[in-house]
């Protein structure tokens, strides 16, 4: 059911900007916006750092915060949004998604596949980006999905809908890796096709081996690079270099802290195997991702300095998820544990301030700590807290503006901004949908037209045009002649 | 797994006993009276303005008085309610519950038998009582729910055409007989859609296929249904006409009669606009009752439905348009437009796990237009109406069966809790696996080095 059907119709579409109207927008704000200086005033803020403001402004410079306030004035020339009565939130971050990738989220032919990177697949025109802005979400960690022990490379982006591939990466953040542990990686849930060996790993025993095999390698390979800089450095002669190999170096990567690995995992047990086994290599965990036993083992995960991206309330649908329950963010919190509350999925980021509310009644989190869980602390999870995560001046403007309390059922996005540009406008949105379905009307008709003219043509043609046809038998009608050419041919 | 199950959760008893201890009186248990009041409490009825301070009494499962100011019987244990709201309890009219446990263990799951045509299967009689989504998703205020064979939701697939019969029934009970509200509620009918992509498991990716010959599968598929409704009809006449001792029983055909005398509902899944069109058009010619389940698309469909008095119960709120270019919040607004067109529509997770979400997707609906009263009758009234339960289901009225919930505010907001439930009369229980597993773990004292 989450499934979009792409008919033809929404393939005609495609080539023309779908939402327009985030694209209009888009054009419209960066011409007077994008480097210009913008007050959003009268709005309650919600600081997340600083606690809530009534009556407060954001003044906007060159996208960034300028300065927050309750006496905080429109410069001259500034674009003012009167948010009179709304909420305003640092932008959701989502630490778990899986928008804007063309194709396939798993390289699923080997256990190891670090050598795959997300970064060189990201697709601007997934209309899941502009779903999930209208959601409020600002920051997506982009992942591979979870078939392989050791996943692909993984990269955070910004929503920036519109713009070009090269434009998505929240530059400055670390990049990462995936790791899966349980049934996934040892695909106990999925039958291969008729033909097809099981891969190793199928227990979780291989799913460590699994990943300590990878480390040792990459341990042996990063000694070889630094035995030969040794060498170089002093001089050696006739030297030859090591064998570059793009599937250590990401893991070389981990061991010198330089990549974040993000952990997708459900039971506890395989919690801490994964925490030993980082340990015996001296690296660290960034992220646990799903982490629905965490609760169990809040204290190890706090202490191995880890954080925990869970879901609200999923559970059931798999053995390992069979514990999960809605109150491992609350609890994982009280525990010490840095949490964040995730998507994995384009139509969950939609309400994830509807997610993160679900800690105040399952565990009694604050309103303020439930806030966190999708704004400071994936922020803090991504090694971003100091960009993005809260309104304090000096950070991007990545806001979100809903009609009232966002952790209320009832609120719904009014306005997305990145960077200080307004990426989302529900309003520009709905005023533009009268000429966009003209446009799609327009297209068909001229399609339609298109189409029946090419067939008037053919009729014309059929005659003179199937004499060099390979076919013995000559078409001699209309419905032969479709026939042929749609299988014939081949 | 089931043993392991069993010695994790001892059974409802205990969990009871803890719950209710402020309350001071076991829940299953056998209580020492069976009625009960609830007093001082905002009474939403849902048959008329709320009470702004009144009293519900409960005797022998049913609704007995409801007022401002009904006489408080002598042996009724009373639960104060001030500053507490009273509704009916919800109703999630399409689930798997009972017969999903883990989605992806199939010695768990009973949803989805073999063959295309089964309307001989009744769901009633594979529902686990056991089930421990029963707890965690009636701890949220729903008190009864529909399951129904073959839909497809979160964590289930959808498969079959024809894929039994549905079953309405309360959260609580030892036995699928004291829990059971109707055995038969609706036949399910799986729309065959004209799919020209499928998913190809063998290479793990879409595949297209020409229109002719997807159109060639579903007209196979139409053929097929209707020749069972045909011969559904003929059995019918040769049943009543027939003398008996010539006639052989065929329990599929049995199982149609009641279709196609139109006593029981067709309960028809579709999204495209296109499938409901054709869906709608079978049923009128082969004059069958239709309900329609799911429907995304159905605001392109509105006269139509309006037209033929057809309900909807409609898939979650929270999910993705149908196609790339409806607007973004098409699903979250399409229950106020067909309010505004007046087609009757419930609420309905089509789930196991997420039937606990069912007023979030009511909530949602209404931040996009529709109003508060409306969305609480659909969760709580308007399934009971378009499953013909509504003379026991749905309102707060004497003679009502006492499903009922007792809240700490507005139902469909995110942060209020249910303190009281009551299911056949019964206060029952709101702990269930996820609450015990909190309390327990959260007792977890500092590792041991």
């Amino acid at each position: 059911m989450k499934l979009r059907v792409l008919t033809a119709l929404a393939l005609l579409a495609t080539v023309t900007p779908v939402c327009a109207p985030a694209q209009v927008a888009g054009s419209q704000v960066s011409s007077g916006q994008a480097n210009g200086t913008i007050l959003i005033e009268n709005a309650t803020l919600l600081t997340i750092t600083h606690g809530n403001i009534e009556h407060g402004s954001i003044l906007i410079r060159d996208g960034k915060i300028a300065a927050v306030g309750t006496d905080v004035k429109a410069p001259e020339g500034a674009t003012v949004i009167d948010a009179k009565g709304q909420y305003v939130m640092p932008g959701i971050i989502d630490c778990h998604s899986h928008i804007a990738v063309d194709g396939s989220v798993n390289e699923g032919s080997v256990s190891v596949s670090s050598m795959a990177n997300i970064a060189d697949v990201l697709n601007p025109d997934d209309i899941s980006i502009y779903d999930d802005l209208a959601g409020g979400v600002t920051v997506a960690n982009v992942l591979h999905g979870s078939a392989n022990a050791i996943g692909g490379q993984t990269i955070v982006i910004k929503l920036r809908w519109g713009k070009q591939a090269s434009d998505l990466p929240f530059q400055g953040a670390l990049p990462g890796i995936k790791f899966a542990l349980g049934e996934n990686p040892k695909r106990s849930n999925f039958t291969p096709p008729p033909g097809v060996e099981p891969r190793y790993p199928a227990t979780r025993l291989g799913v460590e081996e699994t990943i300590r095999e990878a480390f040792i390698q990459a341990r042996e390979y990063k000694k070889q690079w630094e035995d030969y800089n040794r060498k170089k450095a002093a001089g050696e002669q006739n030297l030859m270099p090591p064998r570059r190999d793009e599937k250590l170096e990401p893991l070389v990567e981990v061991l010198e802290g330089k990549r974040y690995v993000h952990a997708h995992c459900y039971r506890a047990d395989e919690i801490l195997m994964l925490i030993r086994v980082a340990n015996e290599f001296g690296f660290k965990i960034r992220t646990f991702q799903h982490v629905l036993e965490g609760y169990k083992i809040a204290d190890e995960i706090a202490a191995s300095g880890a954080g925990g991206s869970t879901f609200s309330d999923w559970w059931a649908y798999k053995m390992e998820a069979f514990d999960a329950i809605p109150y491992n963010a609350a609890l994982m919190t009280e525990r010490g544990v840095v949490v964040s509350v995730n998507s994995d999925d384009a139509e969950e980021a939609r309400h994830l301030n509807q997610e993160a509310a679900k800690s105040i009644k399952y565990g009694g989190l604050s309103a303020n700590d439930a806030l966190k869980l999708i704004t400071l602390n994936p922020a803090i999870q991504l090694g971003i807290d100091s960009r993005v995560g809260s309104i304090d001046v000096g950070k991007d403007a990545d806001l979100a503006i809903f009609n009232r309390d966002p952790l209320s059922v009832y609120a719904v996005v009014q306005k997305t901004l990145i960077d200080g540009q307004v990426y989302f406008d529900r309003q520009r949105d709905i005023d533009g949908r009268p000429a966009l379905e003209k446009e799609k009307q327009d297209l068909l008709a001229k399609e339609k037209k298109a189409s029946e003219e090419k067939k008037a043509d053919d009729k014309k043609e059929a005659k003179p045009e199937k004499k060099s046809d390979q076919k013995k038998k000559r078409p001699t009608t209309d419905q032969d002649s479709a026939a042929a050419s749609a299988g014939g041919a081949q | 797994m089931r043993k392991s199950t069993r010695r994790r959760y001892p059974g409802v008893q205990m969990i009871a006993v803890c719950l209710v201890l402020s309350l001071a009186f076991p829940l299953w248990s056998q209580p020492s009276t069976n009625a009960y009041v609830i007093k001082d409490a905002k009474i939403y009825t849902l048959a008329g303005p709320p009470i702004e301070k009144g009293v519900v009494v409960i005797r022998d499962g049913k609704i007995t008085a409801v007022g401002a100011n009904a006489a408080i019987p002598e042996d009724a244990q009373v639960i104060d309610a001030a500053g507490l709201e009273v509704y009916p309890g919800m109703f999630d009219p399409i689930t798997q519950i009972g017969l999903n446990e883990v989605g992806a263990v199939g010695a768990t799951v009973d949803t989805s038998e073999l063959g295309d045509f089964n309307p001989e299967l009744v769901v009633a009689t594979a529902v686990n009582p056991a089930s421990a989504h029963i707890p965690v998703t009636r701890a949220n205020g729903i008190t009864e729910v529909i399951a129904a064979p073959g839909i497809g939701g979160f964590d289930s697939q959808s498969s079959g055409i024809i894929t039994g019969q549905a079953s309405a029934f309360n959260l609580a009970g030892w036995t699928m007989e004291e829990m059971q509200i109707s055995r038969s509620v609706a036949m399910v009918l799986n729309w065959p859609s004209i799919q020209t992509s499928s998913f190809d498991f063998s290479t793990f990716s879409i595949k297209e296929k020409p229109y002719a010959d997807a159109k060639k599968e579903y007209d196979k598929s139409i053929n097929e249904l209707s020749d069972w409704i045909t011969r559904a009809r003929h059995y019918a006449q040769a049943k009543e006409k027939g003398s008996p001792e010539l006639f052989v029983r065929d329990l599929k055909l049995e199982s149609l009669v009641p279709v196609v005398q139109g006593k029981l509902p067709l309960l028809v899944v579709a999204d495209d606009a296109r499938d409901i069109r054709n869906a709608v058009d079978f049923c009128t010619k082969q004059n069958l009752k239709m309900i329609l389940a799911s429907g995304a698309e159905s605001w392109k469909v509105k006269d139509l439905l309006k037209e033929k008095k057809i309900a909807v119960i409609l898939g979650p709120t929270e999910r993705l348009p149908e196609q790339e270019d409806t607007p973004y919040d098409k699903p979250m607004t399409q229950p106020a437009e067909l309010n505004a067109a007046g087609i009757p529509f419930a609420f309905s997770s089509f789930g196991t796990s997420f039937s606990r979400r069912l007023p979030q997707y009511a909530g949602t609906a209404v931040g996009y237009g529709l109003s508060h009263d409306e969305a609480l009758r659909a969760v709580m009234l308007n399934a009971a109406q378009i499953f013909g339960l509504a003379d026991q289901l749905g309102t707060i009225e004497q003679g009502k069966l006492a499903n009922l919930i007792v809240t700490t505010g507005d139902p469909l907001e995110m942060e209020t809790e249910v303190r009281y439930l009551f299911i056949k009369g019964r206060l029952t229980s709101t702990d269930n696996k996820h609450k015990e597993l909190y309390e327990q773990f959260r007792k977890r004292p500092a590792p041991a080095r």
